[in-house]
């Protein structure tokens, strides 16, 4: 371990470069306006710009598009917190409280607790990659289809019950997200599914597609419902409110320490940030004594989303880097990009390129310090937006959100895709129905019915293989116990009223 | 002589057109950016070869305008594949294939063949290794496959990637081989199914060279056998005095399973001669580039370039042999 501080250190040297830190702040910059545009998300950010980084060093050329990855991270919560429409998936969960708070005039705090929870998630996760990296990519080689499936089944518990709506809405809800899922081409018989014929749906339905067109298309109709008014005081313009909200974090350790185990695990196994996201805000709400105000814009129901999907975002690097497989869309495109440095990702990366390796994880470091530095620097900025008239800016939110819809496939009729969304997430708020689950289960449904189909073809056929070792069913076990904690709390109480003291 | 005139006359008429003909054939270069499809997820085999052809075109300034790379994934390759059918005559836009250009059509049905598109050249040949993780004992395909066939049907897991595409039709032609059902599991892709045979989940993969090199390096896992005709040409050191070249063929090792995987060009129907003429140039000047060279020996390609007629030809019979394959296997869609 004492050799890692000593290759960090030298990490540190290459990373302090002046030509790297001036990549460090283009790429932030980019990040974040690549994060708030929706649908062109990080993935797509870092193929565009790949080709231009190959005259450059490996490593400053990775420093630049990491920092892009980083800034994508940061930039996803802005329009979450202002318009309620998710820049990137992993935000999705940032908007439930967010937005709530925007609507109070609370915005700027809202921004704030975002990128600065998003930091601390980073941050922990670089120090766990710094400390274990060996003894993590031990762990993530541990996930067969089994222990996935298992992972993916408490996200889906710790997260049923979270909802104000009836439960039966909620499964609703969360079924016809099944359903979405389930269209286009069947991973394990290679088959075509619920296309009726139709090429377009070859694809599926594409999770950035609904989440643009039920949060925001569905957004600006409610808007426009309710007479063309922003649903929101003007916030104050205060430099002064990053401080202010800097001095009611710490009150949120336990959350915040709670997301960050979240989102390290779920980015290395490697599932990702955005079941991160909703995992940890399903376990804060339950936890939480403030839980009951979750959705009304409580700050603690921004942390936690935002620690964790940047926490993953981080660790999601390291299986990249020493298994050669990526735990992002993103670091999948940065895994095209080593390849092209001439650079094998693997056992021997950590061996044979030490010089890279910690280069990078120095640069995330400093990437990370830059990129809070440059965020929070725009959070007056961005705050002041919603002091433009509605029906000014609804038309520039409904131009981005078509665009962002294009540019996930280059594709016109998933234009139209998101425009009925829209109308689905309208009619949904108004019988209400909650989105979240929905989108949950867009998100997830695929890979979890893969893994679950994979582990029963490799058990053939029996079930028992989801409590075949001490992993998978303390996993599963902890599903089980999210599902029913309700009724376990709720019996709880009721002794406890039915036995006064 | 008036035979001789009007031959004369002929033989001036047929300079003049061939002239005319080849006139353009020098001047016709892209106007636009050019899109450059990749019927693939990112990440995967194809999406890293077009990436890195990208890249060597950008670096060394060989088109007058840009390539983009656009994955259309959906349906196993077939919304990318569709997208390049629908485009007739579109000379700015090029699609980069794997094996799926003949296994979707027939697995799923959807309405599109590679007589529907304009092959351009052959780039490379991707090969298939069997693997299996380095701790357990197998040294040699031959101790592998007696230990499969001592086991009852289905003990074995294969891992590979996706559902009756390449992985699994070399399956299902090594189970016909020693007589003995494995089980298939598919994952999304080719690193996936690595890490999965490092992590003990199965028992093997047919993983390319490229998905799998890091591991070996690692001595994660280990090679038994190519699936070849010839072995491997590639004599650099990767693990010990191993080599790609040292790894022998299945059929020596009494497995007599072949498979190469197609890494070609196709354009849009409907384009000129000029057109196609144009590209095949271009990547016979991507193939002198020191990158290339690099990405065929990491990847231990077969370097086999191929266009016009030969190219046609080799494709006609690809095709056949896929059909029979899948046929034997019953992957054939219903319809």
């Amino acid at each position: 371990m004492f050799d890692n501080f000593i290759n960090l250190w030298h990490g540190f040297a290459i990373a302090g470069d002046p030509f790297n830190i001036l990549l460090m702040v283009v790429g932030i910059l980019l990040g974040v306006i690549i994060g708030v545009l929706p649908g062109l998300g990080g993935a797509n950010g870092v193929a565009i710009l790949l080709p231009l980084t190959f005259s450059m060093s490996p490593t400053s050329a990775i420093i630049l598009l990491s920092c892009i990855y980083w800034g994508a991270l940061f930039g996803g919560a802005i329009t979450s917190v202002l318009f309620n429409i998710p820049g990137e998936p992993w935000s999705v969960a940032t908007t439930f409280d967010g937005h709530p708070m925007a609507r109070q005039g609370k915005a700027g705090e809202a921004l704030t607790a975002a990128f600065t929870s998003s930091f601390v998630g980073a941050f922990v996760a670089i120090i766990m990659i710094t400390l274990v990296a060996p003894l993590v990519a031990a762990f993530a080689l541990k996930f067969g289809p089994a222990e996935k499936f298992a992972v993916y089944f408490l996200a889906f518990c710790s997260f049923i019950g979270m909802s104000k709506e009836p439960p039966t809405k909620t499964i609703v809800s969360m079924m016809i997200g099944f359903a979405l899922a389930a269209v286009g081409l069947d991973m394990v018989t290679g088959q075509l599914r619920l296309t009726f014929g139709f090429e377009e749906l070859l694809n599926g339905f594409d999770f950035l597609i609904a989440v643009i067109g039920l949060f925001g298309i569905g957004e600006i109709l409610l808007t426009m419902e309710e007479g063309l008014e922003f649903r929101g005081k003007a916030a104050k313009i205060d430099a002064k409110v990053v401080l202010r909200t800097w001095a009611t974090l710490p009150r949120y350790w336990a959350t915040s320490i709670r997301s960050c185990i979240i989102g390290c695990w779920m980015g290395i196994t490697p599932a990702g940030a955005t079941p991160a996201s909703f995992m940890a805000y399903g376990i804060a709400k339950r936890v939480s004594k403030n839980g009951k105000n979750f959705g009304n814009g409580e700050i603690e129901g921004v942390v936690a989303p935002e620690t964790a999907a940047h926490a993953a975002g981080t660790s999601a690097l390291l299986p990249m880097l020493a298994l050669g497989v990526p735990g992002s869309p993103t670091a999948a495109v940065l895994l095209g990009g080593l390849l092209i440095w001439g650079l094998q990702p693997g056992p021997m990366l950590f061996v044979e390129q030490k010089e890279f390796v910690w280069g990078l994880i120095a640069s995330m470091y400093l990437g990370n310090v830059v990129g809070l530095l440059v965020v929070l620097t725009t959070v007056p900025l961005f705050a002041a937006i919603l002091r433009i008239p509605f029906s000014i800016i609804a038309p520039v939110i409904l131009v981005i959100c078509a665009i962002g819809a294009y540019t996930v496939n280059n594709n016109v009729f998933d234009v139209v895709m998101m425009l009925v969304f829209g109308i689905a997430g309208y009619a949904m708020k108004k019988t209400g129905y909650p989105l979240a689950p929905l989108v949950l289960a867009i998100v997830l449904g695929d890979s979890a019915e893969e893994a679950f189909r994979q582990s029963l073809l490799s058990s053939g056929g029996s079930i028992s293989v989801f409590w075949a070792n001490p992993l998978v069913s303390t996993i599963m076990g902890l599903g089980i116990l999210a599902l029913v904690w309700p009724l376990i709390s709720n019996a709880m109480s009721r002794l406890r009223v039915a036995q006064p003291a | 002589m008036k035979h001789l005139h009007a031959f004369g006359l002929g033989v001036a008429a047929a300079l003049g057109l061939s002239a005319m003909t080849l006139q353009p054939a020098a001047a016709w270069e892209p106007t636009k950016p050019v899109e450059f499809i990749v019927p693939a997820g990112t990440g995967g085999g194809a999406d890293q070869m077009a990436r890195t052809l990208q890249g060597i075109i950008a670096k060394h300034s060989l088109m007058p305008t840009q390539l983009i790379v656009i994955n259309k994934s959906g349906g196993a390759g077939g919304e990318g594949f569709l997208d390049v059918k629908n485009s007739k005559a579109n000379p700015h836009k090029i699609v980069i294939t794997l094996s799926n250009l003949f296994t979707t059509p027939l697995a799923t049905g959807i309405p599109f063949n590679w007589k529907d598109l304009t092959p351009v050249a052959m780039l490379a040949l991707d090969e298939f290794v069997l693997w299996v993780n380095a701790e357990k004992p197998y040294k040699t395909a031959q101790e592998y496959v007696e230990a499969i066939k001592a086991a009852p049907d289905g003990q074995f897991k294969m891992g590979g990637t996706g559902s009756k595409q390449e992985d699994q039709i070399i399956t299902v032609a090594l189970e016909k081989a020693i007589g003995k059902k494995l089980t298939y599991i598919p994952y999304k892709g080719g690193g996936e199914v690595a890490v999965q045979l490092v992590g003990g989940h199965i028992d093997s993969s047919v993983n390319n060279p490229i998905e799998a090199v890091s591991q070996w390096r690692g001595e994660k896992v280990r090679p038994l056998c190519v699936f070849d005709d010839k072995q491997l040409t590639y004599t650099d050191k990767i693990v010990g005095d191993l080599s790609w070249s040292s790894i022998p063929t299945c059929k020596s090792a009494g497995i007599d399973v072949e498979y190469l995987m197609l890494r070609g060009i196709f354009m849009p129907p409907g384009v000129s001669k000029e057109q196609v003429a144009y590209f095949v140039d271009l990547f016979k000047k991507v193939r002198e580039t020191p990158e290339w060279q690099q990405l065929m020996k990491d990847g231990a390609f077969n370097q086999t370039f191929m266009a016009g007629d030969e190219f046609k030809t080799w494709v006609e019979g690809a095709e056949k042999t896929h059909k029979g394959l899948m046929q034997e296997a019953g992957f054939l869609a219903a319809n």
